[in-house]
């Protein structure tokens, strides 16, 4: 990397957010560097395991040739655990099972983001790999580029730039040191662990019942994260599953004992609705990350002069039932991308110059989407009995409907009526009812 | 039980199919002075999901088993103490996934 080096951006970090950013602006001509610490990108990434891809379509339009897409989600599968039962919502639907596949498919992240890299490099962006920025570079109060770690301690190259989008992700250490992310709070991140569990295609396929590339995508709640806010996952790939469990760090910090987010894991595992999906396969590769889940109230500043925040480092996650963030941040580094090129074309790289990237997420899905659903993580530590006690009520008063006992039906109606009105109280039942609609789904 | 389905459930059997490569220096370091007097059950020990943190024996310190560490930077958000000093590790060394 030369030292004197200046060009009209820079974007640390190489997920999609910073991807994004950079094929944006080298596709309008613009001198782009993209410093990514992994080895290679995607090397450090983590998540659940479907990338949304709506924004990517518009961003590359050939990615359904492509990409390396393992699956497209044709099942959605939403289910409430107790500790005994599972109850569950589930839909499939055929018009998933057509291009564009309702842009919803599972990919290795280590796989894809090293092909959307590609795709930024083929557009002009140079990509410097192995690379820890540890600073910015700062001139008269504005961002005038970076501090990338040298081989010795205390060692810095810098770089210059018109412009840095930090584009870091959920545990962005440079956000908090240009003080926009201040005093992160446990509430405000949650914490994941992932195992990736081989099978052979076939089997698969046929216990989950797909055909060639379709695949599905379950959520899990209440006893999956022992009552905590958070869920669990079980997504296919194409030979591989996806299994993992997240959960507030703050819920976490109140639990006696405090639980290993492990245990957790091993809990879904072991449930008896998710232990035969699993079965016979083999753990190829266990993972932890955070997930941004602050809530649209408490994101970060996201502009200041020569500076932008992106993706999961501006906490752009969509944290209700949806739990969408890959597509989140394509947009937001597509919309930095955008106000960085609007900027150059003025000569002003300031805070306010660059807002115009505010305007953009406010009119467009992200930050619509991030306010519709600002207070789910909130709601639901309000109300720990949606997923603590409801789910083993409903589950044991579900089990006694059904039970084939030779009672008349309508003394077991009225008798479970009694037991709701009881256990929980209808009032209460109605006012979660309408909380959850309101608030999570 | 490993042997019959291949499913691991320890931390310990899960990071040997992790693959990594190992800086020599630390990225993490802890403040032994704080952690003496921890007042949140020195949540490190039970919240890493690569069991980073153990208690040595006798003294009571706080050893950091970096070496294991997956990267996600939860402990440092978890000790609301401020003990947890965490650095990405050196660019290209670390965690490196193969499917994430
Ligand atoms: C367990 C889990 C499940 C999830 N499930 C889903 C899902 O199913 N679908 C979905 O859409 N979203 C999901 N998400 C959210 C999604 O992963 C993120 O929203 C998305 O990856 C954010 O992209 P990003 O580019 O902002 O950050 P990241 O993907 O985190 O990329 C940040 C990049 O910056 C690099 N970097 C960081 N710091 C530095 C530095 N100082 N110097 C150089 N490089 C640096 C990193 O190595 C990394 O490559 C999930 C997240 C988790 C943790
Ligand atoms: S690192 Fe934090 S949580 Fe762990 S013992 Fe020290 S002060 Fe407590
Ligand atoms: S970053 Fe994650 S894996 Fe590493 S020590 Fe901290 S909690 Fe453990």
């Amino acid at each position: 990397m030369a030292e004197e080096a200046k060009y009209d951006a820079i974007v640390v970090g190489a997920g999609p957010s910073g991807i994004a950013a950079a094929l944006t602006m080298a596709q309008a001509g613009l001198t782009v560097a993209v410093l990514e610490r992994g080895e290679e990108p995607g090397t450090k990434n983590v998540y659940g395991g479907i990338l949304f891809a709506n924004v990517l379509a518009e961003l590359v339009p050939g990615f359904l040739e492509e990409a390396p897409l393992e699956r497209h989600i044709v099942t959605r599968r939403f289910s409430l655990l107790s500790e005994e039962a599972e109850m569950a919502f589930e839909f499939r639907c055929e018009r998933y099972n057509q291009a564009p596949f309702n842009y919803a498919f599972t990919v290795s992240r280590a796989r894809f983001d090293r092909w959307f890299a590609s795709k930024a490099e083929e557009a002009g962006a140079e990509l410097f790999t192995g690379v820890v920025v540890d600073d910015f570079v700062w001139s008269d109060g504005k961002v005038v580029g970076i501090k990338a770690r040298g081989e010795r301690p205390g060692e810095y190259d810098e770089l210059y730039a018109d412009v840095v989008i930090c584009a870091e992700g959920a545990n962005s250490l440079l956000a908090r040191k240009a003080g926009l992310w201040k005093n992160p709070q446990p509430e405000h991140r949650a914490t994941a662990v992932k195992e990736v569990i081989a099978l052979p295609r076939e089997v698969l396929e046929d216990r989950f019942h797909l055909q060639g590339d379709e695949g599905v995508a379950i959520e899990y709640f209440g006893a999956a994260t022992k009552g905590m806010v958070g869920s669990g996952f079980l997504y296919t790939n194409g030979q591989t599953l996806s299994i993992g469990v997240g959960v507030s760090i703050a819920e976490l910090h109140r639990r006696r004992p405090i639980p290993n987010p492990n245990e957790l894991l091993e809990g879904l595992k072991s449930h008896p609705a998710v232990r035969p999906l699993i079965r016979g396969g083999e753990t190829v590769e266990y993972m932890s990350h955070m997930i941004p889940e602050a809530g649209f109230r408490h994101l970060p500043q996201l502009v200041t002069d020569g500076l932008i925040l992106v993706g999961d480092a501006a906490g752009l996650v969509n944290t209700s039932l949806f739990h969408e963030g890959t597509n989140l941040a394509m947009a937001s580094g597509r919309a930095a991308g955008e106000a960085v090129i609007e900027a150059k074309e003025k000569g002003d790289f300031s805070r306010q110059a660059l807002s115009s990237y505010l305007g953009r997420l406010r009119s467009s899905f992200v930050f619509r989407d991030l306010r519709r659903y600002q207070n789910a993580v909130r709601y639901l530590m309000d109300h720990p009995q949606l997923l603590r006690e409801y789910p083993g009520v409903f589950a044991d008063l579900l089990a006694r409907y059904f039970e084939v006992s030779g009672r008349p039906k309508e003394e077991v109606r009225s008798e479970l009526m009694a037991e709701i009105r009881r256990r929980i109280g209808l009032l209460k039942l109605l006012r979660a009812a309408w909380g959850l609609q309101r608030h999570v789904i | 039980m490993i042997a019959e389905s291949g499913l691991l459930s320890t931390i310990e059997d899960k990071l040997y199919r992790v693959q990594y490569r190992h800086a020599n220096e630390s990225h993490i370091r802890v403040d032994q002075e704080i952690c003496r007097g921890c007042h949140i059950e020195r949540i490190c020990l039970s919240i890493c999901p690569a069991k980073v943190y153990s208690l040595e024996e006798g003294s009571g310190k706080i050893l950091v088993n970096f070496e294991n560490c997956l990267e996600c930077g939860t402990c440092w958000i978890a000790c609301t103490e401020g003990a947890i000093d965490w650095r990405n590790p050196q660019g290209g060394f670390g965690v490196r996934f193969q499917h994430g």
